[in-house]
C-alpha cells in the first residue's frame, strides 16, 4: 500500500510543479530577443502582413492574456501549431518522441552493459592494471565530445567502409534490422559518454560497499566470491545507479540534440532547439511541458524501483 | 558473465550480417540533401529557400526562366502586355490537370491570384499588388488587369506567385498536404527530416521526368551532408560550403558545379534609423566611402571562399543584363581611403557591426575587421543568433551590419524595397529623391534597355552614398553523384528535375 501512497503524492506535487514549468517557459521564451513574426518572415517583411499575422497569432494582446488563452488551449488538450510549418504541435511529438525514445532506450542499454561491469570490474580489481585502463577508457569517454565522436564514425564507418547508414532513421516497429543499423551508431555515441558517468558511480558504490561489515560476514562464512559481489554487493550499490539512470534517460531525451544533429535524427531535441532559434512559441511550449512531465514520470518511476530493489523501503 | 569482448564480437557479428541483407535505394528514387528544413508548403505562405526547391518539383508555374535568365513558358504557353502595359493576357497550356484531378483552366489561374490576395496568412500580397482584377476570357485564355505598368511582375509569377494550387484544395489545410500540378505529388513529410514525392503520372510533361519517388533530406551540416552524399545516402546536394569543396572534389565517385547567384552579401549602414545612426559612418558618406575602399574584395574571396564567389560594388549579379559593366570592384586603396577619413575629420573612428552567429559569418567580418584596420577603421563586432540581429536591425538598434541578400531573378527585387524611402526592407531608412524618383519609374517600363537606364541613374547615387557596401555574390555550389546525370545549374539556386537521370 506503501507505493500507492507514494505515487499519489506524487502526483498532486506534480500538478504546481507543472504550472511552475509553464509559467516559466511561457515568460522566459518572450524575454529573449527576437521576434517569431520576423524570424518567420526572413528575407521577406512586408509590414503590413506582419502586423495582420500579429493580430491573427494574439502576439499584439498582453503576455498575461496570451498566457491566459495558452492555458485555456492545454486544458482542452490543444497544444497549438508550429508557426513555422502550420504542423500540430502534439503531431511534432507524435513523429520525434518515439524516435528519440528508441535512441534514448538503446543508448541507456549500451551504457548499462558497458558501464555497470566496467565499474564492478575495476572496483573488484581496484588498484590493478585493469582498473586503470578500465578509468582511462571511461575518462575518454567523458571528454570525447559527441558530435565529434559521431562525424569521426560517419567518415570512417559510413563513408570508408560503407558498413552503416550515415544518417536516418527507422522504427524498431517498421524495420528491426534497418532500425538497428540507423540506431547503432548514435547510441553508442550517446552511449559511450554515459556508460563513462555509469561506471565511475558504480566504482565508487562498490567500492563503498564492499567495504561493509556485511561483505566481510559472507566471505568469513565462505561464500564463493561472485556470489559475494554480484549477490550482496552489487545489488546494494544499485540504488544510486538506478537514480543516475532515470535521471540520464530524463537527460537523453532532451539532451541529444548534438548527435540528433549530426546524425540527422529527427528527434526531440532537434525539435526543440529548431524551435528556439525559430522562435516558434508554440513549439517550444508544448515540447517543454511534455519534457516536464516525462521527468516527473521518470522520478517516479526511480522511487518505484528503490522500493523494488531495496526491501528496506518496503516497510518504511 | 558476459565479457565486454564476447559481447563485441556477437555486435560485430550482427552488424556484418545486417550489413549483407541491407537493400540498395530504388534506382528510380532521388535523394536530395537540403540545408534547411522548409517552412509551410503552400506557395501563397512559404518563405524559404528550400521550399522553393521543393515547390519546383511539386507544382507548375505560369512561366519559369531558364539558366539565361530568360523567361520560358511553363501552364502559360505565350504571353502579350498590351494596353500600354497594364494588361497582361496568358494563353495557357490545354490538358493539364492538378493531382486531385481537376482540370487547370483560366477560372483555376483566377482563384489563385485572389487566395494569394486575400487569403489572410499570404505573404504574396505585395508582390502581386498591381493586379487588380483577373478576367477569364475563355477556358485557356488570362487577362490580369494591373493598376500600372508593373515591369517585375513576370518574374513574380514565374516564382511562388505564379504557382498554381487546385482551388478545390483551398478548404482543406493547403500546407499539410499541397495539391499542385507539378511533374511530382506529395507523399508525406516529417518535420526537420524529409519531405517525400512520388511520379505524377499524368503530368503534361512527364516523359522528362525519370524519378519514381523525389525524396529531400534536411541536413543542417555541409560537412555530415557530404559525407551522407559519399557514403550513399544522397544522390545530390544543394549549397555544399566552399571549405568542402576541395574535399569533394577529391573523391572520384562525385562531380561539384557551381554557378554565381542572383544574391549578394554586403553590410548595411544605420543612415538614419533612430539615435545610433549618430556615427562618422552613419553622417558621413567620405567615411563609407573609406569602408569600401578599404576592403579588398578579391582576398575575401579567396580566403574565405577558395575563390568560388564573385567580388562586386552591385546590387546584381554580371550575368544580369542590368549589371554595369563600367564598375567592376575597384582595387583596395588604403591611401585614400585614409584621405577621405582624414577630410570628413576622423582619422581613426570605431563603429560596431552585427553579424550572424555562423562561422563562414564571422570569418568574413574577421578578414573585413583587419583590413580596414590598415586604414584606420576599428570595427568591433557584435555576433548575435539570427532572430536577434533580424530585430535590433529592424529596431535601429544597429551601426552597420553584415548582411546578405538571397537574390531575386528580376533586379527590382534586388534594390527598390532596400533603398528606397519607406521601402518595407529600409533598414537603414535611407532617403534619397533621386533614387526613389528613378526607383518607382524603372517598375513602369518592360523595355530592358530604357528600364537599365533608371537603374544606372539610381546606381549612380547610391555608390556615392552608400548606405549599403556591397562586397561579393556567393555561387550555389551543388555536390552530385558521379550517376546523375543531366542537371543543368541555374543562377536561382533551384533544382529543377527535368532531364535529371540516375545512371
Amino acid at each position: 500500500m506503501h507505493m500507492w501512497s507514494l505515487i499519489l503524492r506524487r502526483l498532486v506535487v506534480a500538478i504546481p510543479t507543472l504550472f511552475l514549468v509553464m509559467v516559466f517557459v511561457f515568460i522566459l521564451q518572450r524575454m529573449l530577443p527576437g521576434d517569431p513574426l520576423l524570424v518567420m518572415a526572413g528575407e521577406e517583411r512586408d509590414p503590413e502582413v506582419l502586423e495582420s499575422l500579429r493580430k491573427l497569432y494574439g502576439f499584439d494582446r498582453s503576455i498575461v492574456v496570451q498566457f491566459v488563452v495558452w492555458l485555456r488551449e492545454i486544458a482542452t488538450g490543444n497544444f497549438g501549431v508550429s508557426l513555422r510549418t502550420g504542423t500540430p504541435v502534439t503531431e511534432l511529438i507524435r513523429q520525434t518522441l518515439p524516435v528519440t525514445m528508441q535512441l534514448a532506450v538503446a543508448s541507456l542499454i549500451i551504457a548499462l552493459v558497458i558501464g555497470i561491469p566496467m565499474g564492478v570490474l575495476s572496483a573488484v580489481k581496484k588498484g590493478t592494471w585493469l582498473d586503470y585502463v578500465a578509468s582511462a577508457i571511461s575518462l575518454s569517454g567523458l571528454s570525447i565530445p559527441n558530435f565529434w565522436l559521431g562525424i569521426i564514425l560517419i567518415l570512417f564507418v559510413s563513408v570508408n567502409l560503407r558498413w552503416l547508414p550515415a544518417s536516418g532513421f527507422v522504427s524498431v516497429f517498421v524495420d528491426p534490422v534497418e532500425a538497428f543499423r540507423t540506431t547503432i551508431m548514435p547510441a553508442f555515441v550517446l552511449g559511450s559518454g554515459l556508460a563513462a558517468t555509469l561506471m565511475r558511480h558504480t566504482r565508487s558504490a562498490m567500492l563503498e560497499v564492499l567495504r561493509l561489515d556485511y561483505i566481510r560476514t559472507a566471505r568469513a562464512k565462505g561464500l564463493l566470491e561472485p556470489a559475494v559481489v554480484f549477490r550482496h554487493a552489487l545489488r546494494n550499490a544499485l540504488v544510486p545507479i538506478v537514480t543516475l539512470s532515470t535521471l540520464l534517460f530524463g537527460q537523453l531525451l532532451a539532451g541529444a540534440v548534438l548527435t540528433e544533429q549530426v546524425f540527422t535524427i529527427p528527434g526531440f531535441g532537434k525539435l526543440i532547439v529548431d524551435a528556439v532559434f525559430n522562435r516558434d512559441y508554440g513549439v517550444v511550449q508544448g515540447v517543454v511541458l511534455c519534457t516536464a512531465i516525462a521527468f516527473i514520470l521518470m522520478n517516479l518511476v526511480a522511487d518505484v524501483l528503490y522500493i523494488l530493489i531495496n526491501p528496506r523501503l518496503r516497510t518504511a | 558473465m558476459t565479457t565486454p569482448l564476447s559481447l563485441a564480437r556477437r555486435g560485430f557479428s550482427a552488424l556484418a550480417l545486417a550489413t549483407i541483407m541491407a537493400l540498395p535505394a530504388a534506382a528510380a528514387d532521388i535523394r536530395i540533401g537540403l540545408q534547411e528544413d522548409p517552412d509551410i508548403l503552400d506557395p501563397h505562405e512559404a518563405r524559404t529557400f528550400v521550399g522553393r526547391i521543393v515547390f519546383n518539383a511539386l507544382c507548375d508555374k505560369l512561366i519559369d526562366t531558364d539558366e539565361k535568365l530568360e523567361f520560358v513558358p511553363r501552364l502559360a504557353t505565350s504571353w502579350t502586355i498590351s494596353d500600354a502595359g497594364k494588361t497582361v493576357t496568358f494563353k495557357l497550356r490545354a490538358g493539364v490537370t492538378f493531382h486531385d484531378g481537376t482540370p487547370f483552366d483560366a477560372a483555376a489561374v483566377k482563384a489563385n491570384i485572389e487566395r494569394a490576395q486575400t487569403s489572410k496568412t499570404s505573404r504574396r500580397k505585395s508582390e502581386i499588388k498591381s493586379v487588380t482584377a483577373v478576367e477569364v476570357i475563355d477556358p485557356t485564355t488570362v487577362a490580369f488587369k494591373l493598376s500600372a505598368p508593373d515591369a517585375p511582375l513576370l518574374a513574380q509569377l514565374s516564382d511562388r506567385a505564379g504557382m498554381m494550387l487546385s482551388p478545390a484544395s483551398f478548404d482543406k489545410p493547403v500546407g499539410a498536404k499541397p495539391i499542385c500540378s507539378g511533374p511530382y505529388k506529395f507523399v508525406e513529410r516529417v518535420q526537420n527530416d524529409r519531405i517525400v514525392l512520388e511520379r505524377f503520372a499524368e503530368h503534361w510533361e512527364k516523359e522528362k521526368y525519370s524519378f519514381d519517388k523525389v525524396i529531400f533530406r534536411t541536413i543542417p551540416d555541409s560537412t555530415v551532408r557530404l559525407a551522407n552524399l559519399r557514403s550513399g545516402q544522397l544522390d545530390m546536394l544543394e549549397r555544399l560550403a566552399a571549405s568542402d569543396v576541395s574535399g569533394a572534389k577529391s573523391d572520384t565517385g562525385l562531380k561539384v558545379v557551381s554557378v554565381v547567384g542572383l544574391g549578394y552579401q554586403g553590410i548595411s549602414i544605420n543612415i538614419n534609423n533612430g539615435a545610433r545612426a549618430d556615427t562618422p559612418l552613419g553622417k558621413d558618406k567620405r567615411v563609407r566611402q573609406a569602408l569600401s575602399l578599404a576592403i579588398d574584395r578579391e582576398a575575401l574571396n579567396q580566403v574565405v571562399f577558395e575563390g568560388l564567389f564573385e567580388p562586386t560594388i552591385q546590387p546584381f549579379p554580371s550575368s544580369s543584363p542590368y549589371y554595369d559593366k563600367g564598375f567592376p570592384p575597384p582595387k583596395r586603396d588604403i591611401a585614400k581611403a585614409k584621405a577621405l577619413l582624414k577630410e570628413a575629420g576622423v582619422p581613426t573612428f570605431s563603429f560596431e557591426m552585427q553579424v550572424a552567429n555562423s562561422p563562414v559569418d564571422q570569418q568574413v567580418a574577421q578578414v573585413i575587421q583587419a583590413m580596414v584596420a590598415e586604414a584606420g577603421i576599428d570595427i568591433k563586432l557584435r555576433s548575435s543568433e539570427f532572430a536577434t540581429m533580424l530585430k535590433s536591425q529592424t529596431a535601429g538598434d544597429f551601426q552597420a551590419t553584415r548582411v546578405g541578400w538571397s537574390g531575386r531573378v528580376d533586379p527590382d527585387g534586388n534594390l527598390h524595397q532596400f533603398v528606397t524611402t519607406g521601402g518595407g526592407i529600409n533598414d537603414t531608412k535611407f532617403s534619397n529623391p533621386i533614387v526613389d524618383k528613378e526607383l518607382n519609374a524603372s517598375r513602369l517600363v518592360y523595355d530592358v534597355a530604357a528600364r537599365k537606364a533608371h537603374f544606372d541613374a539610381a546606381a549612380k547615387v547610391l555608390r556615392e552614398e552608400l548606405p549599403l557596401v556591397y562586397l561579393y555574390l556567393p555561387a550555389w555550389i551543388w555536390a552530385l553523384s558521379n550517376k546523375v546525370d543531366g542537371f543543368v545549374p541555374n543562377p536561382d539556386g533551384m533544382i529543377r528535375l527535368a532531364g535529371v537521370k540516375l545512371k
